[in-house]
């Protein structure tokens, strides 16, 4: 891998969330599996969302085993791990990519663990941004837990709607870059509603922390997308955005473009 | 909110799960605390034990098959138990701990089915909404397990994702608690998951080893030289092994599945042949690629075609306490015909294992040494899959 040619910061997620808030916009992160629907028109994938609007992309690590994903993310995953997609092959196509908007790497634990103590390093000499691990929630592993913080990489962290607030708290102080607020219980998919209780929840979030809050699982299309970015800092689409790219990656780059419309318009 | 020293097994066990399960596992950890700790509850727990398992199990001389091995044998019986399998001894302290948390629908994964049946037979007697989740592979090499779950009112959901098997089982049942945390209770059917399962499928299962302990020194006026059981997810080989985890002088051992050898890539030996790594929800010896990618475990025995193991096994592997062995699927069949002619117990082919590994160790005993077998379940859900298998081989 040819590290040292691709410069980055974490601070790029910092940064373009201090421009959107700036300008009074809000964010659109979209979701991608790596490698899916093949490694060629993943790549076009992460160029067409980047052209049509997109502030950051979630690039997902396949893992076999996605217990916090639905149907869509977990097929995704599998074709992606049957055409040989690894870690590192993720951070290939991040390098190769060259994206303008900041990326972050999505995924469960156990792959990351695989890809050994220097994998944070390999990361950011890839063009990395920042890290989600699903599966390793505040507290779960401190000693790991605290050399990601100390990295350049941002440390993403999900909120869910059954966390306490003071677990809130916990949380954003060992999180940077953004907090994910998971809408409602359950598995990554697609739902025809925002969940009601979804503002308080962004309330409470907000009252412990400063740092922007993106809310994702299962929004579906412009018209929810607007109504969440009316209440926090950004919207995250996955099992959407990799439904369409099954079909074909304009389906998937129009999408993004009618959510960036759908965004623009509400705020 | 740092995590607690019961999280672990020296390095191994923890809670690696998404955030939404995170204060429904403190909430079990604090109900099953509060429970154990009140002497209704455990009297409660402690009467169906007697009244509706048939507990204690009785402690039965083998003496066909210690003459066979070279040491004396003996076998505790949780094969007897009502359904047939030491699964219910857990399942019922879980259905009582949920009603006690208010929670009256209940999940459950299964492999073999036992521990399926073993929830939905603590369900129909409570009156609980039971839904099983369980791998089409296993459905089918587990058809009759698979009635008599609906037989009591338990809805079982096909799994058909991934190897179709208990791996993916669970993974659905953890994906249906994500969803419905906040009025279902997961019951894991082993010790495995996140913490505290491990711990507290442990203590439920604990029961056999108190037992067993009793029931040696009252028969031999000693303890065994060895206590032996079968390893999966490991929960009836933690059940015996805990009552004897300070005996010093008591060999622990722990028989995985070897498929179809450990040199194939086709076993379920985690212990044997894997590396540490995180599934649902635990750090604990894993089947993996280099990539970190799960391996599909293989074996003859729905139970055991699992590839993880509980974390507690790890650390008694890692620390030496117990030591652990794996024999084949032909090694297991073997053993299955061999216990039944010489003792007329029928085991399950998960238990077989355990027996298999004894029939290994002819010349290794002295005929003073007391041999403990956990028998862990009772073979006649594995009757048809074997006299097929039979009917193939002629």
């Amino acid at each position: 891998m040819a590290s040292g040619l691709v410069t980055t910061s974490s601070n790029r997620i910092d940064e373009r969330f201090t421009t959107l808030r700036a300008t009074g916009r809000k964010a659109l992160v979209c979701y991608v599996t790596a490698g899916h629907p093949d490694l060629s028109r993943s790549r076009e994938l992460l160029q067409g969302l980047e052209d049509a609007g997109a502030d950051v992309l979630e690039i997902g690590v396949p893992f076999s085993d996605p217990m916090a994903d639905g149907p869509v993310i977990q097929a995704s995953s599998q074709t992606a791990l049957d055409a040989g997609m690894t870690f590192d092959g993720v951070l290939d196509l991040v390098e190769q990519a060259r994206l303008k908007i900041p990326v972050v790497l999505f995924g469960y634990l156990n792959p990351f663990l695989a890809a050994g103590p220097s994998a944070l390093g390999r990361m950011q000499a890839a063009g990395c941004d920042g890290l989600l691990i699903t599966d390793l929630p505040v507290g779960a592993d401190p000693a790991l837990e605290s050399s990601i913080g100390a990295s350049d990489i941002a440390f993403i962290r999900l909120v869910a709607p059954t966390t306490p607030t003071e677990r809130m708290q916990l949380i954003a102080s060992h999180g940077s870059g953004f907090v994910y607020l998971i809408s409602r219980l359950g598995v990554t998919g697609m739902q025809s509603a925002v969940a009601p209780e979804l503002g308080a929840t962004v309330a409470r979030l907000r009252s412990v922390t400063t740092l922007p809050v993106c809310v994702g699982f299962g929004v579906t299309n412009a018209a929810q997308a607007a109504a969440i970015t009316s209440i926090a800092d950004g919207v995250v689409v996955g099992s959407a955005i990799v439904k369409a790219a099954g079909e074909s990656v304009d389906s998937a780059v129009s999408l993004a473009k009618s959510l960036r419309s759908g965004i623009d318009q509400a705020t | 909110m740092l995590p607690k020293a019961t999280d672990r097994f020296g390095e191994f066990g923890g809670r690696y799960v998404p955030e939404t399960l995170i204060p429904a596992l403190d909430e079990l950890e604090f109900a099953f605390d509060a429970a154990m700790s009140d002497p209704d509850f455990v009297r409660t727990y402690a009467d169906l034990l007697r009244d509706y398992v048939g507990r204690p199990s009785p402690l039965s001389d083998a003496p066909r098959l210690s003459e066979r091995v070279g040491a004396k044998v003996y076998l505790k019986r949780e094969d007897l138990n009502h359904t047939g399998a030491h699964k219910i001894n857990n399942a019922l302290g879980q259905a009582l701990l949920a009603m006690r948390m208010g929670k009256r629908r209940i999940i459950a994964e299964t492999g073999a089915g036992q521990h399926g049946v073993a929830a939905a037979t603590a369900c129909a007697r409570f009156g609980l909404e039971c839904v099983v989740y369980m791998g089409e592979t296993d459905m089918e090499r587990q058809e009759l397990n698979v009635f008599r779950m609906r037989l009591m009112g338990a809805t079982v959901v096909p799994v058909s994702s991934g190897t179709r098997t208990l791996k993916d089982a669970t993974t659905e049942a953890i994906r249906d608690w994500v969803t419905n945390v906040e009025t279902t209770h997961y019951i894991i059917g082993s010790v495995v998951g996140p913490a505290p399962y491990p711990r507290m499928v442990r203590d439920l299962q604990s029961v056999i080893g108190r037992e067993a302990r009793e029931q040696m020194l009252a028969r031999t006026g000693g303890l065994p030289t060895a206590v032996v059981a079968c390893v999966g997810g490991g929960s009836n080989a933690m059940g015996i092994f805990h009552a004897f985890v300070d005996d010093a002088a008591v060999r622990l051992v722990g028989v995985e599945a070897a498929g179809e050898g450990l040199n194939t890539e086709h076993h379920s030996a985690s212990l044997s042949r894997g590396r540490p790594g995180v599934l649902h929800g635990a750090l604990s010896y894993l089947l993996q690629d280099k990539n970190g990618q799960v391996h599909p475990a293989h074996s003859i025995s729905a139970g055991l075609d699992y590839p993880g193991v509980g974390p507690e096994h790890s650390f008694l592997h890692d620390s030496k306490r117990a030591e652990y062995a794996a024999v084949t699927d032909s090694a297991a069949l073997e053993a299955f015909g061999v216990l039944s002619r010489l003792e007329g117990v029928i085991p399950a082919l998960e238990t077989s294992h355990a027996v298999a590994w004894l029939l290994d160790s002819v010349g290794t005993w002295s005929p003073s040494d007391k041999v403990l077998l956990c028998v862990s379940g009772r073979g006649d859900k594995d009757v048809a899959q074997v006299r097929a298998m039979q009917g193939n081989a002629r």
